[in-house]
């Protein structure tokens, strides 16, 4: 029989360990694939964060370093100094990124650290069993916002591209989903545009992912799906924050 | 040799490391340490190397994980308080076996302390700091010309044991200036590094660089194997200096700073005819155990006086090797006050009974 689809090559053959629903999987394989488009599967590095995808290492197919929560950006940093030539990623939750890890983001933008970040927002921390994180969104529920994010005692949510895009060396700064066959199709090109920037040696370049995390919203994934459509895209619009006319 | 420099401490690590095939640099600026990120900030561009002030000490320890994990010689600095912050990050670099200096030059605490000489990080450097069953190797030289070396032997350190090795130094050190003769040439020990990062480039199969494991027969294992290194360690790389404990009556053990200071307590008491010695540990982790254990068994020797500046740190160690087999005393100043020569003969005389 004739193979019409196979298993991109930017990933190992391993089960993932995700939740069903998940759509973590989904933006894996759309960072492999672009590594596979651009040919750069062999230059690249990538930094697994601390979160759900702690050990995403073992999936990508390129070399991997995992780094201490929040910190993904330094390391890096360090990577890309000493190999200049090669690709550098990161791959980051919101707990990782958009709280522990905000020094970090901030600067390695700010210097226009030759690296690529895929920023992935699930307005939650999966790992440690659903904590409100730094997007959780106004009267959300977490285990630690029980009676749903009030803003007078925990805050606002953080809308880290527009924050990310008003640093000069963000060059390209784009916020994606991955809920409908179409988002998938423009965050595959955003991934793309990404590494793009990067290997021009223009700057910083970060893609922000709206994900769900149905076992921590305690949604099925279909209503994750539909809850992340009708309540993450309405504070966390799509769209492109640095970078419009750049051509790569 | 080449001609002898006069040269500040901070400035001769900062050289020493270039020379010893250091090319990446990530550093946050504190006091008594920064001469060495001035120095690295003119003398990288000339190798091509990179020099990064780093957003936090937190930032610049994960720089240098990243960069030890692509395979560089990479050196960060930072005194007390900012070597609290890095604590996370040696316990990685512990757990993923990476290769890193770091240099402490210690000043006063606890808290924000001051920034004058201090010896209160001997605890947090030797026995952990970070989480974990871990070790960093960690030197104490004690004059310019030895932070030259020890700053050249801790590259090499690193690589072969792939651990962080720690240079502890004081203000003092950092401070003061003295002759160091350069070698026209470093013998750099390279060692392939072919678990490293470098994008697979043709390899077959990809690197991982971690430091987690889940299932605890394979954490056990590494934390088994770790232990196998340290042991190693132990066994190869314990460097100390004995002075004069043939005959000595009383055995001064100090290092770094506190040493040169006893260094001439040594001479004064024995004109008055009282028999001094002294061991110098120049490695403090690898502990000198041994030696001290086997002057401590010296006949003549009656008695060990620790001296530090600080409350007692180093003595806890220099009690478990003399092992209750001779009474063990302990001096020191804190503050940022460095004991005088004065002090320390008042106190040998008052061991000696005179
Ligand atoms: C220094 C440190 N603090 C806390 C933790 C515990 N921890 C692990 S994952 C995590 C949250 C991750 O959440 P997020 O970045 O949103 O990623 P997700 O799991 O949702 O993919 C926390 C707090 C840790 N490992 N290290
Ligand atoms: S806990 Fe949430 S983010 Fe983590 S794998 Fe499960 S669904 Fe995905």
């Amino acid at each position: 029989m004739e193979k019409v689809f196979s298993r991109t090559e930017g990933l190992l053959d391993k089960p993932m360990h995700y939740c069903p629903g998940c759509t973590h999987g989904i933006i894996h394989r759309l960072i492999a694939e672009a590594m596979c488009e651009l040919d750069i599967l062999e230059e690249t590095i990538g930094v697994s964060p601390v979160g759900c995808t702690y050990n995403n290492y073992e999936y990508f197919a390129c070399d991997m370093v995992q780094a201490s929560h929040g910190r993904a950006p330094a390391v890096g940093t360090g990577i890309k100094r000493v190999h200049p030539e090669r690709m550098v990623f990161t791959y980051q939750g919101d707990g990782d990124l958009a709280a522990i890890g905000t020094a970090e983001i901030v600067h390695a933008a700010a210097r226009g650290e030759k690296i690529s970040t895929f920023f992935v927002n699930n307005a939650i921390y999966g790992m440690t069993s659903g904590q409100m994180a730094p997007t959780t969104l106004i009267g959300q529920k977490t285990t630690t916002s029980p009676f749903g994010r009030d803003p007078q005692v925990q805050g606002y949510p953080i809308n880290v591209s527009e924050m990310i895009a008003t640093l000069e060396g963000a060059v390209y700064v784009e916020r994606v989903s991955v809920s409908s066959f179409k988002d998938i199709k423009n965050a595959a090109k955003a991934i793309r545009k990404a590494f793009r920037v990067q290997q021009a040696g223009l700057g910083f370049s970060m893609v922000e992912i709206l994900s769900t995390c149905p076992t921590n919203w305690g949604i099925d994934p279909v209503g994750a799906i539909e809850w992340l459509e009708e309540n993450m895209k309405k504070k966390y619009p799509l769209g492109v924050f640095r970078g419009k006319d750049l051509e790569v | 040799m080449t001609k002898r420099v006069l040269m500040k401490g901070n400035e001769v690590i900062a050289e020493a490391a270039v020379r010893a095939g250091c090319r990446h640099y990530f550093g946050y600026p504190i006091t008594p340490q920064t001469e060495i990120m001035h120095y690295m900030a003119r003398r990288m561009p000339e190798v091509s190397g990179t020099i990064l002030q780093a957003e936090s000490e937190v930032a610049a320890i994960n720089m240098v994980y990243g960069a030890a994990a692509a395979g560089a010689r990479v050196m960060t600095t930072s005194s007390s308080p900012g070597i609290s912050l890095k604590q996370e990050g040696f316990s990685y670099i512990a757990g993923a076996e990476l290769p890193a200096v770091v240099v402490n030059i210690v000043r006063t605490g606890p808290g924000l302390g001051g920034i004058l000489p201090a010896q209160g990080d001997y605890f947090q450097a030797t026995k952990g700091g970070g989480h974990g069953d871990y070790r960093n190797i960690v030197l104490a030289p004690a004059s310019i010309q030895e932070l030259y070396e020890l700053t050249v032997e801790a590259f090499n350190l690193a690589d072969k044991y792939r651990n962080l090795v720690m240079i502890l130094g004081d203000g003092t050190l950092g401070q003061m200036m003295e002759p160091v003769a350069f070698r026209d040439e470093e013998s750099i020990e390279t060692v392939a590094k072919d678990w490293a990062v470098s994008g697979r480039q043709g390899r077959k199969e990809h690197n991982e660089i971690t430091s987690i494991y889940i299932n605890p027969d394979i954490m056990e294992a590494l934390n088994n194997k770790l232990q196998a290194k340290y042991r190693e360690i132990e066994k190869n790389e314990v460097r100390v200096e004995v002075l004069q404990c043939e005959d000595a009556e009383i055995v001064i053990t100090a290092f770094g700073i506190a040493s040169r200071i006893c260094r001439n307590v040594i001479r004064q008491a024995r004109a008055e005819g009282i028999k001094v010695g002294m061991i110098r540990p120049i490695t403090l982790w690898p502990f000198p155990s041994k030696t001290i254990s086997a002057v401590a068994s010296i006949e003549s020797v009656s008695s060990f006086l620790t001296v530090e500046l600080n409350a007692g740190q180093m003595v806890e160690d220099v009690r478990l090797a003399v092992n209750g087999s001779k009474p063990v005393e302990f001096y020191g100043r804190m503050g940022g006050n460095l004991p005088s020569q004065k002090e320390i003969l008042e106190k040998i005389r008052t061991m000696a009974g005179k």
